[in-house]
């Protein structure tokens, strides 16, 4: 396959002043939720099922059977919530996204909410960006002032509440069940499921939590329809996705391509590693999934591909390393975020991600032994299933991986007494004076 | 708090609007807060202290955010922290004696493609290298 490239969600990121209601309805913005209010809610639900749209948040969940969940005539007001808490390592798309196009997600947030029939949806943004917060804030008094949010929309019967929420900075908070506890005003740890949050979310009511891009993804589904939807990707994870690329590479930045596109045919497509340079790892989707190294450069980065080969996609943030890196570094410097971030709430997680920092300080001021290679394998296995929620199960991920592919260098480590690398070569001011 | 009404599930907006106002949240503002929002005095503490955006300490005129996610780490921004220790004697949630800088640390922004990052006064800048971020501090 050629790369192919599908400019949808990015499609007006170039447009001058592409954020404004002005640009987006200049380029049919808002002309899907004409479209959608002219439907019944059901039949909505039924064209994202047939769509095949699955969540881009990191799981993949088909976002129209989770739509389906949500009981109707049961009531109780029902919500929908947008995690826009973006957090994983090194992903970064939904915060481009709404820079560069708030209108897409704001007008998939109220054809997700008639579709659910909620009358009042939140987009929970991570408080650290306030550049973004400004600019949703903006979009959303825009789109209030056009009548697209508020009381009778475009003359319907239909009524929205669009609240923007600013988090804290918790990394946790994005997980659903968590993010709803910090919605509510509590510190964000993850909630016990059963019940799920389509029966019993956002204040006990029936609520649906979907990530920034697949929201953005509604309004060209209604627009195209589910067969052109159908027409990119594979099979079983169709339509298109927006990789980000960075770490050691000429071009790093976000690319929008279709599912199942490989990391050799986005290298090919954006000038490759940094001159002189080659892969050593990279993580297909974040820092929560396993490393993949090079031979791994044609595994289909679709929702089927990465677990063939023990690895997931999450959230498509490649970040890419070349071989001046040294992977312990790497890993125990995730694994202090992991550590950091944990949120206490249960112990496997809570000790074990202490206990790996404390192993991976000895491995870097060469105070290591085998032995500490054997306890972080056993932390893990104790972690992994183990733990509450899935922080503790992605925060083993970086380190049985990198001990899978790269034993040498971790037993490198304590025979040479120390880091083998120079710390300087991977910088981005290698070369200059530093 | 007015505006945002006395129901306890808006404490988390309650205190960024008071941290916005004061600059930090000390113990006064905790126990008005939660007498005015009729939450515990022990909830507001552990909400305050659970997310790493609350700080209970006064911050500097200025503040200089490094980022030190995995691919800012990789690609400096540990000698970037050293630097700036060297240079100005403080690390990370320290402030200098002047009161003029904050140092702070944050997990990855989402602006890996640009790394090392660093936010001046909310203002993100990529690419840092140590040289550029002494030569931006010095002129605060
Ligand atoms: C520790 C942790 C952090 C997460 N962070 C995010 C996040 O920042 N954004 C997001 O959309 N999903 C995040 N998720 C996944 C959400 O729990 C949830 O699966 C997702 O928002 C569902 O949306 P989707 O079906 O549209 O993918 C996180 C999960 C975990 C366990
Ligand atoms: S796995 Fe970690 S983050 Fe998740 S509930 Fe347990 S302690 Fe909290
Ligand atoms: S690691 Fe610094 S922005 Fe991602």
């Amino acid at each position: 396959m050629s790369f192919n490239l599908t400019p949808v969600l990015t499609a007006q990121w170039g447009l001058d002043q592409s954020w404004t209601l002005g640009a987006y309805e200049r380029a049919d913005g808002y002309q899907a939720l004409r479209q959608a209010l002219d439907m019944e809610p059901d039949a909505l639900i039924q064209l994202v099922k047939d769509s095949g749209l699955r969540g881009r948040g990191g799981a993949g969940f088909p976002t129209g059977m989770k739509w389906g969940f949500i009981p109707q005539g049961d009531g109780k007001p029902h919500y929908l919530v947008v995690n826009a808490d973006e957090s994983e390592p090194g992903t970064c798309k939904d915060i481009p996204m709404m820079m560069a196009s708030p209108h897409t997600l704001i007008e998939g947030v109220i054809i997700a909410a008639y579709a659910i029939r909620a009358n009042h949806a939140f987009i929970y943004v991570r408080g650290e960006v306030l550049h973004v917060i400004r600019r949703l804030l903006n979009a959303v008094a825009e789109a209030r002032a056009a009548g697209y949010v508020g009381r009778n929309i475009l003359g319907k019967s239909f009524d929205l509440e669009l609240t923007v929420h600013i988090g804290a900075g918790a990394y946790i908070c994005g997980e659903e069940t968590a993010l709803l506890e910090s919605l509510e005003g509590f510190r964000g740890q993850p909630r016990l499921r059963p019940p799920f949050p389509a029966v019993e979310g956002l204040y006990a009511c029936p609520t649906v939590i979907n990530n920034v891009e697949t929201i953005s993804s509604v309004p060209a589904i209604v627009r195209g329809g589910a067969q052109w939807f159908r027409s990119m990707g594979t099979e079983k994870s169709p339509g298109f996705k927006i990789f980000s690329l960075s770490g050691h590479v000429a071009r790093p930045g976000q690319y929008e391509a279709p599912l199942g596109i490989t990391l050799r045919e986005l290298l090919d497509a954006t000038g490759g590693m940094r001159e002189g340079h080659e892969l050593k790892f990279w993580t297909p989707g974040g820092s929560s999934t396993p490393l993949f190294t090079a031979e791994h450069l044609d595994v289909p980065l679709d929702f089927e591909g990465p677990p063939q080969h023990g690895s997931m996609l999450g959230t498509t943030a490649l970040q890419l390393f070349d071989e001046t890196t040294c992977v312990v570094r790497a890993v125990k410097r995730w694994s202090e975020f992991y550590a950091h971030e944990s949120c206490g709430k249960c112990t496997p997680c809570r000790e074990g991600t202490f206990w790996y920092v404390q192993i991976y300080e000895r491995l870097e001021n060469g105070t290591a032994t085998e032995e500490d290679i054997e306890t972080l394998l056993d932390l893990s296995d104790n972690i992994l299933g183990r733990a509450f929620c899935a922080l503790g199960d992605g925060a083993t991920s970086p380190v049985t991986s990198s001990i899978q592919f790269f034993r040498d260098e971790y037993v490198a480590h304590f025979e040479q007494g120390g880091c083998p690398f120079d710390p300087v070569a991977s910088t981005v001011f290698a070369g200059a004076s530093a | 708090m007015l505006r945002l009404g006395h129901r306890p599930d808006a404490l988390i907006e309650v205190l960024h609007t008071v941290q916005q106002s004061f600059g930090y949240l000390d113990d006064d503002a905790l126990r008005y807060v939660s007498t005015s929002l009729h939450v515990p005095l022990s909830k507001a503490y552990g909400v305050a202290t659970f997310y790493s955006l609350f700080t209970l300490r006064p911050q500097g005129e200025h503040t200089c955010v490094v980022c030190t996610g995995t691919a800012c780490h990789i690609k400096g921004s540990t000698m970037i922290l050293n630097r700036i220790r060297s240079r100005f004697g403080i690390g990370p949630k320290q402030t200098t004696a002047d009161n003029q800088i904050s140092l702070l640390t944050a997990r990855c922004l989402g602006a890996c493609s640009i790394a090392p990052a660093v936010v001046y006064d909310g203002e993100a800048k990529g690419k840092q290298a140590p040289d550029d971020v002494i030569a931006r501090l010095e002129e605060w």
